[in-house]
């Protein structure tokens, strides 16, 4: 492929390439891949987005009306698996794969053909997750968590495929992890020293080692399951001498990690672009890759905050609570770096500081209901009621969500060459942010209320709360086809972007025209 | 890092983070018998050390009495009334007791069947020691049969104070398809 430097069309549409459906099948370019992360990211959220309005639709009345039970299940399952590995980890990856190179001074990824290889795999794994649900006995019910035995003795026929679509899923978030850390070892520029490189590509290398350690683990489990269901192991089945909360520690010694997967990235985002909107360096920044290393590694140390009913002993109970505790010291490091970024900036609200501001403040919020279901003798009522969706919903929309969608408005005029439309980011801006806090804030209160979580029905008193809820919701998911809008109007056309659109920002992804071109940093950039 | 050549090469690295996962994948199996004794240990999640105890002598505390309840459940599908005589009994630490539990296949087929204990608190579950338990085998029962099943057992003295009652559970499971040549060949012979 020979695309002159600064040639400016080819990304332009992903429709008009240059030879057809075979240049995005068999690309080895690190944008095009970046671009096929992001838009099946995108389209993965719309998916998983529609599976929520079903599941807020049922519950905008006590009662059962729209749905059954079985299905409701399938759908807050298939839900949880899809926004989590077919959102938010490949929104991340596209990320990676898009800006890693760019800003270390890279001209491609280290490895271009496995980055191939584990895009395409993906689309297969949700087409084999999707197919399940039209099976006989529909797909998986059983909770994101796939809790045995719910996953084993009392699951559907289709399991297997939900086993299989979560190991291919696996093995392509290894293969993206061990491509992201080869790239930043062996390709940076001749001068970009691990301490001089954006943060964004910093947490990204330590989120990686978090997927090479933990997937593995999943892969484990889901295959455990697997057997016990299939082939007559006994793993989680106390009849055969197994032990179904055992089931929890192998999965929650993956989950919790896993969170940080879809946080860490984030914070990289955030890093870059609240300097860049203040006008000033980022504060504190060897303690932010301190605190990002620091936060990895006490993720294998508090799975068991999950667990805190299932009868542990107070001693664990105890070490888990302090050692959960303790991750909010380098979390709490980041916001006041943050803070401390913006504090006497020269601050402007373009959309992508707006989003990012919004993380910061509810991020927060999810980090303090994080640290009551932390403290183990009110878990015991917090436990599995709207209480635990309220905090992983403002961590993981507001928090992971927020940051891809800062990161989108940020790194647009890069991709695309054009500013999308700053009137209809706004718009966006403030249509999310109202409607997500009238979505998830009421949830604090259903679950401190003891409305439980995973249920297709309720008790009357907490009919107010719900429509509430329900209607958030449907704004929030609507608000986001405007986003669609606005991400195709600017791919399409739109004022001209200049190299740097951004006059605070840094970074050698700014050096390069907009759009970039095909092919960057053939010859390495000079680092200062 | 100006060095660029000082660099490892891509299969390299490659090579050692695919060890790695290969290694975290085993781990993950490896956290089966990992976890097995830490709760053999630990008496986590209620696991009961599931062999026969001496019953060697001990001297009885007298000065302190323990409730020991049970509960009895049958697995989700399995056909048999399964019921301890009585619902729970005081002990002195160090005395032995025998409880009976009564079992009655309520089917037309003859079927084997086998109990799996759990206590809690789990901490308690270290000093509750079985001399005789029907849970260490598989029990067989022919179609419409009934048996009073004997568990004998004793609190270690060394029992922690602040434990003053503790539940004695047992789920019983249908092991038909899985019962072993032994209790098959038991289950051939004639009654008498
Ligand atoms: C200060 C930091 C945090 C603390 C102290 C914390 C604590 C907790 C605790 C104790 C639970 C279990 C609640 C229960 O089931 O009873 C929980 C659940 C959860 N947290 Fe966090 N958390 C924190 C940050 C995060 C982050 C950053 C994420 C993801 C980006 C996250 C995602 C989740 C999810 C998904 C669940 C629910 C899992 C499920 O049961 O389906 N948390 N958190
Ligand atoms: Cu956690």
């Amino acid at each position: 492929m020979s695309y002159a430097a600064g040639e400016a069309d080819h990304n332009d549409h992903h429709h008009h390439a240059p030879s057809g459906i075979t240049r995005w099948l068999f690309t080895t370019n690190h944008k095009d891949i970046g671009s096929l992360y992001l838009w099946f990211s995108f389209t993965m959220f719309l998916v998983g987005g529609a599976m929520a309005m079903v599941i807020r639709a049922e519950l905008f009345q006590p009662g059962l009306q729209l749905v059954d039970p079985h299905f409701f299940n399938q759908m807050t399952t298939v839900h949880g698996l899809i926004m989590v590995f077919g959102a938010v980890m490949p929104a991340f990856t596209g990320l990676a794969n898009w800006m890693i190179p760019m800003m270390i001074g890279a001209p491609d990824m280290a490895l271009p053909r496995m980055n191939n290889w584990s895009f395409w795999i993906l689309p297969f794994a949700f087409a084999i997750l999707l197919g399940s649900l039209f099976m006989e006995g529909g797909g998986p019910a059983f909770g994101w968590t796939f809790y045995a035995p719910l996953s084993t003795t009392y699951s559907s026929d289709s399991t297997a495929l939900f086993v299989f679509s979560v190991h291919i899923m696996g093995i392509s978030s290894i293969m993206g992890a061990i491509n992201v850390i080869v790239t930043i070892m062996n390709m940076r520029a001749p001068d970009m020293t691990y301490m001089k490189m954006p943060l964004f590509v910093w947490s990204w290398f330590i989120t990686a080692f978090l997927l090479i350690a933990v997937m593995p683990v999943l892969a484990g489990a889901v295959t455990m399951v697997l057997t016990d269901k299939y082939f007559g192991t006994s793993f989680f089945d106390a009849a055969g001498g197994g032990d179904p909360v055992m089931f929890q520690h192998i999965f929650w010694f993956f989950g919790h990690p896993e969170v940080y997967i879809m946080i860490l990235p984030a914070f990289g985002i955030v890093s870059a672009i609240i300097p860049a909107f203040s006008r000033k360096p980022l504060f504190g920044y060897a303690s932010m890759v301190y605190a990002t290393g620091a936060i990895a590694g006490l993720s294998f140390l508090v799975w068991a905050h999950h667990m805190f009913t299932t009868g542990m002993p107070v001693a664990a109970e105890l070490f888990f609570m302090y050692c959960t505790m303790l991750i909010s010291v380098p979390t709490g490091v980041k916001v006041f770096n943050w803070v401390a970024t913006m504090w006497r900036g020269a601050l402007s609200f373009e959309t992508p500081m707006l989003f990012a501001l919004a993380f910061v403040i509810l991020f927060t919020i999810g980090g303090f209901s994080g640290l009551m279901l932390a403290i183990t003798p009110v878990d015991f009522q917090y436990h599995d009621t709207y209480f635990v969706v309220a905090h992983f919903h403002y961590v993981l929309v507001t928090g992971a969500i927020f940051s891809i969608m800062a990161a989108a408005y940020y790194w647009l005029p890069k991709w695309t060459g054009h500013m999308y439309n700053e009137t209809l980011g706004r718009w966006h801006f403030w249509l999310s942010l109202i409607s997500v806090n009238v979505l998830f804030f009421p949830m604090h209160f259903a679950g401190l209320a003891g409305m439980p979580r995973r249920i297709p029905d309720y008790s009357l008193q907490f009919a107010d709360i719900n429509q509430i809820v329900s209607i958030g919701g449907f704004a929030f998911g609507l608000t986001q086809l405007l986003f669609l809008y606005i991400v195709i109007k600017c791919v399409r056309g739109g004022e001209k972007a200049e190299a740097k659109p951004w006059d605070g920002a840094e970074g050698l992804e700014w050096t390069v025209p907009s759009p970039a071109p095909y092919h960057t940093f053939e010859t390495p950039p000079e680092v200062k | 890092m100006t060095d660029t050549n000082s660099r490892p090469d891509n299969m390299r690295i490659v090579r050692r983070l695919l060890f790695t996962v290969a290694g975290m994948f085993a781990f993950g199996f490896a956290l089966v018998p990992i976890y097995d004794v830490i709760c053999d240990l630990t008496g986590f999640n209620g696991r009961t050390n599931n062999e026969q105890a001496a019953a060697n002598v001990r001297e009885v505390d007298t000065s302190r009495t323990v409730n020991v309840q049970f509960i009895t459940r049958v697995n989700k599908g399995m056909p048999w009334d399964f019921e301890p005589e009585v619902t729970s009994v005081r002990v002195h630490p160090g005395e032995t007791r025998v409880v009976n539990f009564l079992a009655h296949n309520l089917t037309r087929g003859d079927m084997v069947a086998q109990a799996i204990p759990s206590v809690a608190p789990g901490e308690a579950a270290l000093y509750l020691n079985k001399t005789e338990c029907f849970c260490f085998n598989q029990q067989p029962l022919k179609a419409g049969d009934d048996v009073a099943m004997p568990m004998q057992f004793y609190l270690d003295p060394d029992i922690p104070d602040h434990i003053h009652t503790l539940t004695l559970s047992y789920t019983l499971y249908d092991m038909t398809a899985h019962a072993t040549p032994d209790v098959l060949a038991l289950m051939q012979q004639p009654a008498d």
